[in-house]
C-alpha cells in the first residue's frame, strides 16, 4: 500500500441508535464511502472519499448521518497553511495541474457584502409591491441612439432585434457534457416558464431541448463544438465566448470520458475523444478579428439574433467592454473571477481575474463616459447568492445578472466542488447514466422557477422600499447604494458614496 | 382504477420506497421503531429490483381479475368492489400462500400471512409514492377512473 | 454646510401655472395670488416664477438672469459673457426691498446673441452653444450663477415664500401669457439662491413638486450626452431630459413625455399592436429617462406647456381650463382662488400628459 500523506478531509459520523441498515446511503454513494459489512447486517463508512456533498445526509431516511470536517493538526504555520501541503502532496503524486470545480472559495472580498440599499422614508414614499405594479421587466439587445418618429409621432424604421424577459435574471451558461443533459433541461423548462434565458454553454444543443429554442442562448466558442446554422437559428440569442470568470485567459477540457454517445452528437465531434476548447478563439487575436466574427454571425441569421460577447473580468475590463460594444456587440457579459465553471485549474480558478462588482462599475461608467451605455445590454456574471445581489448588481449597472450556481444549488448541488470528477451524486455534473437519472427535471425545474419567483419577490419588495416601480429606475442607479467599510479608492470605483454621506 | 406505476428511468434503487412502506405497515409508524423494536417486524409490501443502472419498484398491479383471490382457500384476499384494491383480510389468512404460487408478478410475500400491497387504503395514499425523492412512483388512473 | 449642487437634497412642493393659449397678457398678481394659497406646502427656503411672453421688445434675444455673489463673480462672468455674446442690455433686475427677502444677491439681467465667429467657430447650433456657454459659468464661475437663458421669458427666484419672491421681483409689473410658480419645502438646505425653483435652461423652464427615486439613473442617462448635474435637483435633470429628447432627438413634445412618464407594461401588452409596439420600443430605447417615483412636473416653454403626474399618481396635480386659459396647481382651491368657476377641472393622471399648446407659437418641427 502506498503512503497517502493527506489526511482525509471528512469524517461521516453514523447515529447507530438511528440508523436502519437500509443501505439507502450505500446505494446512493458514488464515492464509495458507505458500505455493508458483516455479511450485510451493518453499514459502515469509509471516509476517505467523502467529498460532503450531503447525498446520504439528505437521503437517509432516519437523520442517521452527517458530515463533519476531519481534524487533524498541523503544526500551526500562518504561512504553509495545510491546504498549501496537501496541494503539494497531490502534484507530487499526480505531476498534474490541480483542478477544481465552481468558483473560488478563498475569502477575497465580497463587495456586494460591503454595500447597503436605500429606501424611502417620509420625503418620498415607499411602494407596496402587493398593492402596485412593480416592473421586473427587462429588454437585452442593441438599442438605437434615439427613437426615430414621424411628425405624429409614429415610430419609423426597423427595431434590432430585442429579447424581452420577465426577470433580470438568466441563466449562465453550462454545457451539455459539463452538466447533464437533465440539468440543462431543468434550466430550459424553467426558462421557458419564468419568461428568461438559458445558455448552452459550448456543448451544442440537444435535440431534446428543441421545445425550448426560444429561450436558448447558444455559445459559439473557441472549440466551435456544435457550431452549424441550425444551431444558430434555433436560438434567441447567440453568445461569443471569450472569457469566463474562473479561469480567463484559458480554454477548456472535457474528457474523454465525459463524451458519451449522446454529448459526441452534440458537440459534433468522435465519441471518446477529449474536447478541448483552444485558449484564444483562433480567428479572434485582436478587436477587429471580434467584429469580423460578429458581423459573421449577424448574416448568418439574417441579423435576427442579437449577439452577445462574453469575457472575463481582467484588469483592463472597461477599455475590452468599450470595444467590444464599439465592435458591434449588442450584449456584453462580464464574469467576475468569484464565477463558478465544470473545472479549472485551481491556480487560475484562485488567482486569476478581478470582482465582478469593480468590473462591472468600470465597465458601465466607461460605457457613460463615451456616451454609448444606453446603447448596448450590460450582463453581470460572476456569483449572484441572493436577490440582493442582484438588486445592487443592477443599481450598479447591469441590465441582467447571470446566475448558475444558484440554479444548481436549488437542483441538490452542495458545493461539494467535485464537478471536474464526473461523479456528482447529485445527478448534475455527471454523464454517468446511473447518475443523471437522479435529476429528474419534472422536479427540478419547479424548485428552480420556485427559487427565482422567490427572488423575483424580493427583489420587487426591495426596489418598492426605494419608491422604485421599474427596474429601468433602478438600473445605474448608484445613489441607491451606499458602501461601508470600503477604502476611498473602493468607493470611487464603484462610483458610489460611503454610508452616512 | 388508480395504480402505482414505477418509472425504472427515474428509479434511484435508493429503496426508500421499501423504507417508508415498511414503517407504514408498522405498529408505530415511526421508522427506526418499525425497523428495530417491533415483533413481529414489519415488512414492505414491495421491492426494488435491480441495481444503481437498472432498478424499478416491483408492486402489486391490483389485477381486474385476481389470481391470487381465486386461489385463495379462505377468502381471506379481496377485492373491493369500490376501490378495486386488492388486500388481505388478515384475521381470515391462514397462510397457506396459494396466492404467492398464482401471483403472475411475485408481489406477494410470505409471513405469518400473506404479505401483499394494500394502495395504503386506510390513509389514502399510498407511502410509497409519497416518499419517493425522484418520482419514480406515480399513483395515477391510466386510463381513467373507469378502467 | 454644503449647498445645493454639493449635495443632493431632498425637497417638496407647491406648484401652480396659467397658460393664455391664444397668448392673451396675464398679470404677475394672478399667478401670486394662487401660489400664495399654497402657503403651507413651502418653508420660507425657495420660491420662484418663470414668465413667457415678457421681453416683446427683445423676443429674438437671450434673455440672461444672473446672480452674483461678488463684484470679482460679477466682472469675470461679464468677461466670458461679453466675449461670446453680442450683449445689448446690462441692467440690474428691478427689484422691491421687502422685509421678508434679506441678503439678496447682486441680480442682473442681459439681452443678446451670440457671438457668430464664435459659435461657429465651435461647430455648435445656436441652442447647444447657449447651453454650453451657461454650463460652463454656472460650472466654474465661483459665484456667479445664470438662472435663466431663454428668449422673451425669464425666471425669477429667491430664497424666501413665493408671494414673497413675487413681490420682490415687483411681478406684479409683468405680464405674460404663461406662467409657472413654485414654492419649496426643502428638507435640508442653507437657503441658496441658485437652488430656488423654477430650473431654467434656454427656453424651458420646469417647476416640480416631489422627490424622484430614479433621479441618478436619470442622471446618469443625461450624462451621457454633455449635460453636467451641477445641482443635483429633479428639475435640473427633468429640464435636460426634455432638452435632449427634444432638442437633440427632436421628439414632440408628447413622445418626449410619453419617455418620462411611460405606460406600465401590463398596460401595453393590452395595447393595440401599433401602440404597443411604439410603447415598447420607446421604452427599450430610453429605459434611463424614465422618471420614477412621486412628482408632478410642470414644463413651461415658448411651445407651451406640458403637466405631467407620476405612474402611481403619488403626488397631487390639478388642472382646469376656462376659455383661452388652462390652469395647473398642486392644489385645487389654488385654482380656484383665480378662477372661481372653471369650466373643466379634473386631476392630472400619470398615463395622460397635458400638454397645452400655445397657438401663437410655430408649429413643432418648423
Amino acid at each position: 500500500m502506498s503512503v497517502n500523506y493527506i489526511p482525509r478531509r471528512f469524517d461521516i459520523v453514523r447515529d447507530n441508535e438511528r440508523c436502519v441498515q437500509c443501505g439507502c446511503c450505500v446505494r446512493q454513494c458514488s464515492n464509495e464511502c458507505h458500505y455493508f459489512a458483516e455479511g450485510g447486517k451493518i453499514v459502515l463508512a469509509d471516509a476517505s472519499a467523502c467529498v460532503a456533498c450531503h447525498r446520504c445526509v439528505d437521503l437517509c431516511p432516519t437523520s442517521a448521518l452527517s458530515i463533519q470536517k476531519h481534524v487533524c493538526d498541523y503544526r500551526e504555520n500562518a504561512n504553509w497553511a495545510p491546504q498549501y501541503q496537501q496541494e503539494i502532496c497531490r502534484q507530487a503524486q499526480t505531476g498534474g495541474v490541480l483542478l477544481s470545480g465552481m468558483g473560488t472559495p478563498k475569502p477575497y472580498p465580497i463587495y456586494w457584502d460591503k454595500m447597503l440599499l436605500n429606501a424611502s422614508q417620509v420625503t418620498n414614499p415607499s411602494i407596496d409591491p402587493l398593492r402596485e405594479p412593480m416592473e421586473i421587466r427587462t429588454i437585452l439587445g442593441r438599442k438605437p441612439r434615439q427613437l426615430e418618429v414621424d411628425a405624429a409621432g409614429n415610430p419609423l424604421g426597423e427595431m434590432p432585434p430585442q429579447i424581452i424577459l420577465e426577470t433580470p435574471i438568466i441563466f449562465s451558461a453550462m454545457s451539455f457534457g459539463s452538466i447533464s443533459l437533465n440539468a440543462q433541461k431543468s434550466l430550459a423548462m424553467a426558462a421557458k416558464n419564468l419568461g428568461t434565458l438559458f445558455n448552452t454553454g459550448e456543448g451544442g444543443l440537444h435535440p431534446d431541448l428543441s421545445d425550448y429554442t426560444d429561450y436558448a442562448v447558444v455559445q459559439v466558442a473557441s472549440g466551435r463544438f456544435g457550431v452549424h446554422k441550425d444551431y444558430l437559428e434555433n436560438a434567441r440569442m447567440i453568445e461569443i465566448k471569450i472569457g469566463q470568470g474562473a479561469k480567463p485567459g484559458i480554454g477548456g477540457h472535457l474528457p474523454g470520458e465525459k463524451v458519451n454517445v449522446e454529448v459526441s452528437n452534440a458537440r459534433m465531434i468522435p465519441e471518446g475523444s477529449d474536447a478541448i476548447s483552444p485558449a484564444p478563439h483562433h480567428d479572434i487575436y485582436s478587436i477587429e478579428d471580434l467584429r469580423q466574427l460578429i458581423w459573421s454571425l449577424k448574416q448568418a441569421t439574417q441579423g435576427k439574433k442579437p449577439v452577445s460577447v462574453k469575457i472575463a473580468a481582467v484588469h483592463n475590463v472597461a477599455a475590452i467592454v468599450s470595444g467590444c460594444a464599439r465592435a458591434g456587440a449588442d450584449i456584453i457579459a462580464i464574469d467576475g473571477f468569484r464565477g463558478g465553471t465544470g473545472a479549472a485549474p485551481t491556480r487560475i480558478r484562485d488567482n486569476v481575474g478581478i470582482p465582478i462588482e469593480l468590473a462591472l462599475a468600470a465597465a458601465d461608467a466607461r460605457l457613460r463616459d463615451e456616451g454609448i451605455r444606453s446603447e448596448v445590454s450590460l450582463l453581470a456574471a460572476g456569483s449572484f447568492r441572493c436577490s440582493a445581489d442582484i438588486v445592487k448588481a443592477i443599481a450598479l449597472g447591469a441590465d441582467a445578472c447571470y446566475c448558475a450556481s444558484a440554479p444548481l444549488i436549488a437542483m441538490g448541488c452542495h458545493m461539494c466542488q467535485t464537478c471536474h470528477t464526473g461523479k456528482c451524486n447529485w445527478g448534475i455534473a455527471t454523464q454517468r447514466p446511473e447518475l443523471t437519472k437522479r435529476l429528474n427535471p419534472d422536479i427540478m425545474h419547479e424548485r428552480v422557477e420556485n427559487l427565482i419567483h422567490a427572488w423575483n419577490h424580493e427583489i420587487k419588495e426591495m426596489m418598492g422600499g426605494m419608491g422604485i416601480n421599474s427596474i429601468d429606475s433602478l438600473r445605474g442607479n448608484r445613489l441607491m447604494l451606499r458602501g461601508i467599510g470600503l477604502s476611498e479608492k473602493e468607493l470611487q470605483i464603484l462610483g458610489i458614496k460611503h454610508a452616512g454621506e | 382504477m388508480k395504480r402505482v406505476y414505477a418509472k425504472e428511468e427515474l428509479c434511484l434503487n435508493c429503496r426508500l420506497c421499501e423504507v417508508y412502506c415498511k414503517t407504514a405497515h408498522s405498529h408505530s409508524k415511526d421508522i427506526v421503531t418499525a425497523y428495530k423494536k417491533e415483533e413481529p417486524a414489519p415488512s414492505a409490501r414491495l421491492r426494488v429490483s435491480g441495481d444503481n443502472h437498472l432498478s424499478v419498484a416491483i408492486n402489486c398491479r391490483h389485477c381486474e381479475n385476481p389470481k391470487c383471490v381465486e386461489a385463495c382457500i379462505t377468502g381471506a384476499m379481496t377485492k373491493d368492489k369500490a376501490t378495486g384494491i386488492v388486500y388481505v383480510n388478515e384475521s381470515k389468512c391462514i397462510g397457506c400462500m396459494s396466492c404467492l404460487a398464482v401471483c403472475p408478478f411475485g408481489c406477494i410475500q410470505t409471513g405469518s400471512f400473506a404479505v401483499k400491497c394494500d394502495l395504503c387504503r386506510e390513509t389514502g395514499e399510498p407511502a410509497c409514492v409519497k416518499n419517493c425523492p425522484n418520482r419514480a412512483l406515480v399513483y395515477t388512473a391510466l386510463g381513467g377512473e373507469q378502467e | 454646510m454644503l449647498r445645493e449642487g454639493e449635495v443632493r437634497i431632498p425637497s417638496g412642493c407647491a406648484i401652480a401655472a396659467i397658460i393664455d393659449k391664444k397668448g392673451g397678457m396675464i398679470n404677475g398678481a394672478e399667478i401670486i395670488k394662487s401660489i400664495a394659497l399654497m402657503h403651507d406646502r413651502s418653508n420660507g427656503l425657495g420660491g420662484g416664477f418663470a414668465a413667457y411672453g415678457i421681453y416683446p421688445e427683445h423676443k429674438d434675444e437671450y434673455a440672461f438672469h444672473i446672480f452674483y455673489d461678488t463684484a470679482a463673480a460679477k466682472e469675470a462672468c461679464e468677461e466670458f459673457l461679453f466675449k461670446h455674446f453680442n450683449i445689448d442690455v446690462a441692467e440690474r433686475i428691478p427689484t422691491r426691498k421687502i422685509a421678508a427677502i434679506s441678503k439678496s444677491p447682486d441680480i442682473w439681467r442681459y439681452f443678446g446673441k451670440p457671438n457668430r465667429v464664435r459659435m461657429k467657430n465651435a461647430r455648435l447650433d445656436e441652442g447647444e452653444y447657449v447651453m454650453q456657454c451657461v454650463t460652463k459659468v454656472n460650472a466654474s464661475y465661483e459665484g456667479a450663477y445664470i438662472f435663466s437663458s431663454g428668449k422673451n421669458m425669464g425666471c425669477f427666484k429667491a430664497v424666501g415664500y413665493p408671494e414673497d419672491v413675487g413681490e420682490f421681483y415687483m411681478l406684479d409689473t409683468y405680464n405674460a401669457y404663461l406662467w409657472t410658480a413654485h414654492g419649496r419645502f426643502p428638507t435640508n438646505t442653507p437657503g441658496w439662491w441658485g437652488g430656488a425653483h423654477p430650473f431654467s435652461l434656454l427656453d424651458w423652464s420646469i417647476v416640480h413638486n416631489g422627490e424622484i427615486s430614479s433621479y441618478d439613473a436619470n442622471r446618469r442617462y443625461i450624462e451621457q450626452f454633455g449635460y453636467k448635474c451641477t445641482m443635483q435637483t429633479d428639475t435640473e435633470v427633468i429640464t435636460y431630459l426634455f432638452d435632449h429628447l427634444m432638442r437633440h432627438h427632436g421628439l414632440p413634445t408628447k413622445v418626449a413625455a410619453d419617455v418620462l412618464t411611460a405606460p406600465e407594461w401590463t398596460e401595453i401588452d393590452r395595447m393595440e399592436p401599433e401602440k404597443r409596439e411604439y410603447f415598447t420600443r420607446l421604452r427599450a430605447i430610453y429605459s434611463g429617462a424614465l422618471v420614477n417615483g412621486p412628482f408632478s412636473v410642470i414644463l413651461g416653454s415658448n411651445k407651451g406647456l406640458l403637466a405631467i403626474n407620476d405612474r402611481l399618481k403619488l403626488r397631487s396635480l390639478t388642472a382646469a381650463t376656462k376659455g383661452n386659459r388652462a390652469y395647473f396647481a398642486s392644489e385645487e382651491s389654488a385654482i380656484r382662488i383665480i378662477c372661481p368657476e372653471p369650466e373643466k377641472v379634473w386631476s392630472v393622471s400619470g398615463a395622460d400628459p397635458v400638454f397645452v399648446p400655445l397657438e401663437i407659437a410655430q408649429e413643432e418641427g418648423e
